[in-house]
């Protein structure tokens, strides 16, 4: 949320500090993008190494997965063969050593690799994600323009204080509100899962499927399966959607309002321009950059709120399978999936900056 | 901090002291309905948390009364005003004194992240270096992650994931601190930079200040402008954190403590079956709660914000008038407005 504070400044939008030095010493599009590039290592090393610590404090993962289910001689026989009884930081070396080759290491309660998992789920939260950032985009965007030109008005008003019940909603209570409501009192939408038990079936025997469920539906040519498989991300599509639809609307409202007060839109609207290209063309362009560098930002909000709009609709996605492991404490699994995370948030907020500098050359200096 | 205030400063009534009572009478139509009615919510949270042992008829952990159970998921009536949940809590009882937990939530994160953020942002600032580097860096990487995870990984290492006791309030709160550390530390040491360079820093130094005097005295006092409003957005945000944590399972125990996110877990079911008290009125708890938070922060925002604020805003601030709302606003369309809101930004 402390985005927003930052919005009317370009200058805090742009990435670290150390980017932005290097950057200006030499300056040109391609030196931004390679330190841009090599920032994410250290971030990524910071996490992990974070994640490791913090989680490797509580004691060793098999005590915590299998405490009370084993012997004390099977328990100390199986935390030596993992090796955890080694120094710390010999551990800790392995660790990293193996997540720099992309190994995150094999979950104790059902021992596959952490990256299996995120082979088999990431496709599902992946694919929430893409509905929940249309329905973000489809409500946000148009809404806070409209917002904007009727400052301080009665539309003003209502789509702000929308904005802020937005926010103010928790994913999972929207949910809950959005299932109880459409699925169990009017039964026009299904109440959980990502597709119906028979569309599924039809799926699973796809020679080449994705896992991503609205590629594969469209691969069975069938239209119940795609229409089933829709009618499933509606309701967690606009759960997780709202969430950030809120900030876009908010976002493009301040960011607009600072652009049509300029100049030049001015100019324009004493050249006969209407209102509507007004709004649409010369103040929206402009205020887009902060836009993009936010939805970079939201790409971490949006995880974390998929956890919960997963659990909430059983939607086997990352983030669902993530509360699995937790309620069964199996924390190497968690350790897994929360450095894998971290990797995917390093990249795509190097993704945005660079999508950023392409757009605003200030941006890279 | 009142030992600390420059007397050269003009002395404003005592009415205009009182915290928000300045930025309540310089708003104007719209900005003051969002700030009054953020405040009145706000006011009542606060009330209903405090006074929770006195209003709720029943404990959060009471199954009975009179040795008669309540009985599990009884819809809403005379004596369960809103119902029981699948536990066999009484609905309504839970929900007051799910008020309290969240206040002492907010009040203890928000508290350690402050101290914390801006002691690092402070020191990071001002003497800069390797430190600064590495601190920003450490920052930068904590802000953008997720920080519902890295409030999961935290409160596994504080309560290893379940909290029976009350420290589980502890727990959530030291959670939340960690993620908003580097929001403090981020804005402050942007304040500290810009102020270090100031012409009063270097007059002090010429003169031989020491650090930590120049630190207190002059940067941190310069450098707390943007904290309120800060402030505001992180209740709302470790109040939403709380129950998010609470909601997959990391919450406080029912027997120690009425946590609304838990409450919502354990309606999950409920939910399918139709059965909708459990899972509203929680719900409508943290919406309420965290709606009147934001309302006061967002306000306070526009306030600050010359950009956003009422025209009004600008003059009144100067000199006190008594023209309240006369002026007319919110001709956006016209474009006429906007350019003076402009003018206003610049001078």
């Amino acid at each position: 949320m402390t985005a927003e504070l930052a919005t009317p400044d370009p200058a805090s939008a742009a990435p670290p500090v150390t980017a932005r030095r290097s950057a200006s010493s030499g300056g040109g599009l391609l030196r931004y993008l390679i330190v841009r590039f090599l920032l994410i290592i250290p971030t990524i090393f910071i996490l992990v190494t974070l994640v490791f610590v913090l989680m490797r404090s509580t004691g060793d993962p098999i005590t915590a997965a299998q405490g009370g289910k084993l012997t004390a001689a099977e328990l100390a026989k199986r935390i030596h063969d993992a090796g955890y009884d080694r120094p710390i930081l010999v551990q800790y070396f392995e660790y990293i050593g193996q997540v720099f080759t992309g190994n995150f290491g094999n979950t104790i309660t059902d021992n596959r690799p952490v990256t299996e998992v995120l082979y088999t789920y990431g496709g599902a939260t992946l694919e929430l994600a893409f509905y929940a950032l249309i329905v973000a985009f489809i409500v946000g965007i148009p809404l806070g323009m409209v917002a904007a030109y009727f400052r301080d008005n009665a539309p003003d008003a209502f789509l702000r204080i929308f904005a802020i019940l937005c926010y103010a909603t928790p994913v999972f209570f929207a949910g809950l509100l959005l299932k109880l409501i459409f699925a169990v009192w009017l039964h026009v939408l299904p109440v959980a899962g990502r597709a119906s038990t028979g569309a599924e079936l039809q799926m699973q025997v796809l020679p080449g499927k994705t896992g991503i469920y609205l590629i594969d539906a469209f691969q069975t040519g069938n239209p119940d399966v795609i229409g089933d498989v829709l009618s499933h991300a509606v309701l967690p599509g606009i759960a997780l959607g709202l969430l950030t639809a809120g900030v876009f609307l908010r976002l493009v409202r301040t960011n607009l309002i600072g652009t049509l007060g300029t100049d030049y839109v001015d100019a324009a609207r004493s050249r006969g321009v209407n209102e509507f290209r007004l709004v649409r063309k010369h103040a929206y362009r402009p205020a887009l950059i902060p836009i993009i560098t936010v939805i970079g930002l939201q790409i971490a909000l949006l995880l974390g709120g998929a956890v919960l709009t997963e659990t909430t609709f059983e939607w086997k996605g990352l983030g669902f399978q993530l509360a699995q492991y937790l309620a069964s404490r199996d924390f190497v699994a968690v350790q897994g999936i929360v450095a894998l995370l971290a990797v995917i948030v390093a990249v795509t907020n190097f993704i945005v900056d660079v999508i950023a500098a392409l757009i605003d050359p200030r941006v890279r200096y | 901090m009142s030992r600390l205030s420059t007397p050269s400063r003009p002395r404003r009534s005592l009415a205009s002291r009182i915290p928000l009572f300045d930025q309540v009478r310089s708003s104007i139509g719209l900005q003051r309905g969002m700030l009054v009615a953020g405040l009145v919510i706000t006011l009542a949270f606060v009330l209903v948390a405090i006074l929770a042992p006195v209003i709720a008829p029943f404990g959060f952990s009471q199954l009975r009364s009179d040795g008669v159970a309540f009985g599990a998921q009884q819809p809403p009536s005379s004596s369960h005003l809103l119902g029981t949940t699948v536990g066999g809590y009484d609905v309504f009882s839970r929900v007051l004194w799910g008020a309290q937990t969240a206040l002492l939530t907010i009040i203890v994160s928000v508290l350690l992240s402050i101290f914390i953020g801006i002691a690092l942002g402070l020191i990071s600032g001002y003497l800069g270096g390797w430190l600064d580097r590495v601190l920003v860096v450490v920052c930068d990487a904590v802000y953008a992650f997720p920080s519902l995870l890295l409030a999961i990984v935290m409160s596994i290492v504080i309560s290893g994931g379940r909290s029976d006791l009350t420290g589980g309030i502890l727990a959530a709160s030291i959670s939340i601190t960690v993620v908003f550390i580097p929001q403090y530390f981020r804005v402050i040491r942007a304040e500290t930079v810009r102020i270090k360079n100031e012409a009063y820093v270097e007059s002090a130094k010429v003169i031989g200040t020491r650090a930590p005097r120049i630190i207190l005295r002059h940067v941190l006092r310069n450098a707390t402008r943007s904290l309120p409003l800060l402030l505001t957005l992180n209740s709302s945000e470790a109040l939403l954190t709380l129950a998010g944590l609470g909601f997959l399972g990391f919450g406080i125990e029912p027997s120690a403590a009425a946590e609304w996110g838990y409450d919502l877990n354990k309606a999950l079911s409920d939910v399918t079956s139709g059965i909708w008290w459990t899972a509203l009125f929680p719900g409508l708890a943290i919406v309420l709660a965290v709606l009147g938070i934001t309302l006061v922060g967002e306000s306070l925002n526009d306030l600050a914000d010359p950009r956003l604020r009422g025209r009004r805003a600008a003059v009144d601030s100067g000199a006190p008038s008594a023209d309240n709302g006369a002026v007319p606003h919110g001709a956006g369309a016209s474009g006429a407005p906007l350019i003076d809101s402009n003018e206003e930004a610049r001078s």
